[in-house]
């Protein structure tokens, strides 16, 4: 084994970066691939906070209690070792952050302050404004600029992520990869690989997600084999504002802070959910307060003027308390609306937000269910030397996350990545540079050819309007209520656009900058990705969680108590599935 | 006056190093859509007000809530983010061109790396001993966080360097966003400890000394930020510094 491994992290949000300074602070090199500026990556999207039970506010809160309500929110589809560990990791986390200069908000006496969240009765969540996950984001950039300067990280930004290569035994030696500006492709060998890239949300067009989400790095490698697990749990985020570009997300701190939700019945404001749910009220976990929403615009038809609208109000609450505490949604919400919600109530709906599902990974805990802290299993995928941490893998949320949860799962699965890929990497018989040239460059040519084939398309199809119609035969049958039909349906939808894929027109002949080319690259993976989220929900005869089916409308642990795995063949995905580790808390019945 | 479309005048130009050309479109009116929006139904339909068919437009975005910096761009004449940028607040024809202070990649899109190498230069992080854990952080007065806040909120996103006449492509100013950046990690407790690295920096070549007080960053910031209240406040942490430098404090 060389005495320096070579190792690649690919995406630079939240697990991305904090795999890199795992890597770093080892001393080993790293180099990090982004199809942006890592400073632009989709965690400055994450708003309300992040959780710990540090218990500051004497309500006799701990990592115990926050475990237990991980598990329940998820609806007992977690592996229950690694939330385990995140929730007992989380406030020396918080404490990290506060180190590395995170402006969290206060109490006066100058202590981190917590606030209340979706799913919990504790104030657990601590928090920069409304813009927690840029606070967040921008202190392990800096972490990392650190690092770069020291010259032990090399950052790739406007590249893409196309493949892994795989050696004779199928390990992952390093990955291709597309330069966005000169478009050339590129190998580059490594001994472990992290993809951090995110969730998938693009696929259903319009979501509260950034643009670069589209999960086609997840896709490509699940096309080269790695598992995809659970890939039809799909968080819909009850508060959004509807957009033509997007939905934009209003937080669920704004309901934590006191915030709402009603429509107009017989001339009064009802408030739904706090009626139907005394205890937790505005605060129940996502998948019910979206499923409330649902049901009071589409069944009862008592929209805000008939329309698929809902009231989130503030306008109760002091504007000095708003400015400080939720300022910068306040903000987003006056810029693209035009109202001051410090005024009138907001309107929103659901919108598709984060997936709990992503590519299968590994870990390993001693019998008391403790992660054995840098073992090269944690994080692992299926094939040797891949790993994956962020929204791109599949744990620690089960069928449903709670609230500022996944700042967490993010800081914490890249805690645990780095290090593994270190010692996966020491422990290697053979190095990157072993590795013949020739199966490097083999997978290069794959590559290059692949990407001369999208070249080459002179159909009659536009790849941007295949999208849009991807998203809305998404949006419409695999999100909040589904149908088998409907979704078999989708599926053959999904097909149909496969066909039309190849049929498609990219008209820039350009060698630089070719935004056309590799949208229509991404396209294809979305449509695979697309087909596992659509069959996954299609099998599973069951409601949990995010996944609900009127004409199954139980949790039925004795027959779906088990993850879903999805395997690539070129005829579609081939489901298996696998038993979920409930060692250490008895799956019992969801009630709020 | 009901309107039907939306007319569009996007400044397209292949590539650094060819000539740039005007492109108009005319797409369907919606209201309550920004500028995004427009140019993904222009990728839609890529043919311009001629009826020719052209390539789709080129522009960087991803948030679209303006909290990544991403779109920036020239607007009506005026720089800012595209997300935010609603179709209804502009006079027609709207003219999109690329910022001009940063090397053109292709039509809107610009290179902003000389941004990041600033606060690189700028040693522009607080210095941890590890990740490890060490217990909670230095307490924090409320309103010492209230002010840090504010300035934490820079996405580098280019729009004080575009209205800034001190820089150009060629120079060296690193603009009243890193300088601002200063002044955040300065301010923190640990951060503090290691202000003197910053300060050597900032009165450096490209440094605070070439900010010819225009002030037009602080009125392009589209996060409010108190650039200008940052660039007084390390003139005089600068000065400061020199003179305990100079007679040893």
């Amino acid at each position: 084994m060389a005495a320096r491994p070579k190792t690649i992290v690919v995406g630079g949000g939240l697990a991305g970066l904090m795999a890199v300074i795992k890597i770093a602070e080892a001393g080993i090199p790293v180099q990090i691939f982004s199809f942006v500026p890592v400073k632009r990556s989709h965690s400055v999207c994450a708003q309300g906070g992040i959780n710990a039970s540090v218990n500051t506010k004497g309500e006799g809160d701990s990592p115990q209690i926050h475990f237990y309500e991980t598990v329940k929110g998820g609806d007992f589809l977690a592996n229950q070792p690694l939330a385990k560990g995140m929730c007992e990791a989380a406030p020396g986390i918080v404490y990290l952050l506060d180190r590395m200069g995170v402006p969290f908000n206060r109490t006066p006496e100058g202590l981190l302050d917590f606030r209340g969240f979706g799913g919990t009765l504790y104030s657990r969540t601590a928090f920069a404004g409304a813009t927690t996950g840029q606070q967040l984001l921008y202190a392990l950039d800096e972490q990392v600029r650190k690092y770069e300067a020291e010259e032990l990280v090399e950052k790739y930004e406007y590249w893409e992520f196309l493949s892994i290569v795989k050696d004779s035994e199928g390990a992952c030696r390093g990955i291709a990869a597309q330069d966005l500006r000169t478009m050339e492709i590129r190998v580059f060998p490594a001994d472990a690989v992290c993809l951090a890239t995110g969730g998938n949300g693009v696929i259903y067009g319009k979501s509260t997600l950034s643009m670069v989400c589209t999960g086609s790095a997840a896709s490509a490698v699940y096309q080269q084999g790695a598992i995809h697990a659970n890939g039809e749990f799909i968080q819909v985020h009850p508060t959004a504002i509807p957009g033509e570009d997007k939905h934009r997300l209003m937080s669920e701190s704004a309901r934590a802070e006191g915030g709402r939700m009603w429509v107009p019945r017989d001339g009064k404001p009802w408030y739904f959910l706090e009626e139907k749910y005394p205890r937790y009220k505005n605060l129940v976990p996502r998948d019910i307060a979206t499923r409330e929403i649902y049901h009071v615009c589409r069944v009862l038809k008592l929209g805000v003027d008939g329309k698929d609208m809902v009231y989130l109000d503030l306008s109760h609450i002091p504007a000095e308390t708003l400015n400080r505490k939720l300022g910068g949604i306040l903000e987003i919400y006056e810029k693209f609306v035009g109202d001051d919600p410090r005024k009138v109530p907001m309107k929103v709906f659901p919108s598709i937000h984060y997936s709990m599902g992503g590519l299968w990974i590994d870990y390993e805990a001693d019998g008391s269910g403790n992660i054995v802290a840098g073992s090269p299993r944690n994080h692992q995928t299926n094939i040797p030397g891949l790993f994956a941490a962020g929204e791109v893998d599949y744990e620690y949320h089960g069928a449903n996350r709670l609230g500022a949860n996944s700042l967490l799962s993010c800081f914490y699965g890249g805690m645990l990545a780095g290090p593994a890929m270190v010692s996966y990497a020491k422990g290697l018989e053979r190095s990157c540079d072993a590795v013949p040239a020739s199966v490097f460059e083999a997978e290069r040519k794959r590559q290059e050819e692949a990407c001369g084939r999208i070249s080459a398309l002179s159909g009659t199809e536009n790849p941007f309007v295949l999208h849009q119609e991807l998203g809305e035969v998404m949006t419409d049958n695999v999100a909040v209520v589904r149908y088998n039909d409907k979704l078999q349906a989708a599926d053959n939808a999904i097909l149909a656009f496969m066909d039309r894929w190849k049929c498609i027109d990219i008209h820039d002949a350009s060698t630089w900058a070719n935004q056309a080319v590799s949208f229509t690259r991404q396209l294809w993976n979305m449509l695979e990705l697309a087909r596992v989220i659509t069959l996954g929900a299609l099998r599973r005869d069951e409601s949990r969680g995010s996944h609900y089916k009127p004409d199954f409308p139980e949790r039925n642990d004795g027959a779906w108590l088990k993850t879903t795995l999805a395997t690539w063949t070129p005829s579609g995905p081939e489901f298996r599935y696998a038993p979920v580790d409930i060692s250490l808390l008895k799956p019992e019945a969801r009630k709020y | 006056m009901a309107k039907n479309t939306i007319e569009l005048k996007i400044k397209r130009q292949d590539g650094p190093n060819v000539a740039a050309r005007w492109e108009e479109f005319s797409i369907p009116y919606k209201p309550n859509t920004n500028i995004i929006s427009a140019l993904m139904e222009v990728r839609r339909h890529p043919y311009t007000v001629q009826g020719q068919k052209t390539t789709p437009p080129v522009w960087d975005a991803n948030c679209l809530e303006e909290v990544c910096g991403a779109c920036s761009m020239i607007i009506n004449g005026k720089v800012r983010q595209a997300c935010s940028a609603l179709i209804d607040h502009l006079e027609q024809p709207i003219a999109l061109e690329p910022m001009t202070k940063f090397p053109l990649v292709r039509d809107l899109v610009v290179d902003r790396r000389r941004m990041f190498d600033a606060l690189k230069r700028m040693h522009a992080w607080i210095p941890i001993d590890g990740t490890y854990n060490l217990g909670p952080g230095p307490r924090v007065d409320p309103n010492m966080q209230a002010g840090a806040y504010s300035l934490a909120r820079c996405m580098t996103c280019g729009c004080c360097l575009e209205v800034c006449p001190q820089v150009t492509p060629t120079s060296k100013f690193i603009g009243a966003a890193a300088i601002s950046q200063v002044r955040l990690f300065n301010m923190h407790p640990t951060g503090k400890m290691h202000a003197r690295e910053r300060l050597e920096a900032l009165m450096g070549e490209g440094g605070l000394q070439d900010c010819g007080n225009a002030q037009n960053c602080v009125h392009a910031c589209p996060k409010e930020i108190p650039l200008t209240e940052s660039i007084a406040a390390m003139g005089r942490e600068t000065t400061a510094y020199v003179l305990k430098r100079l007679f040893g404090g």
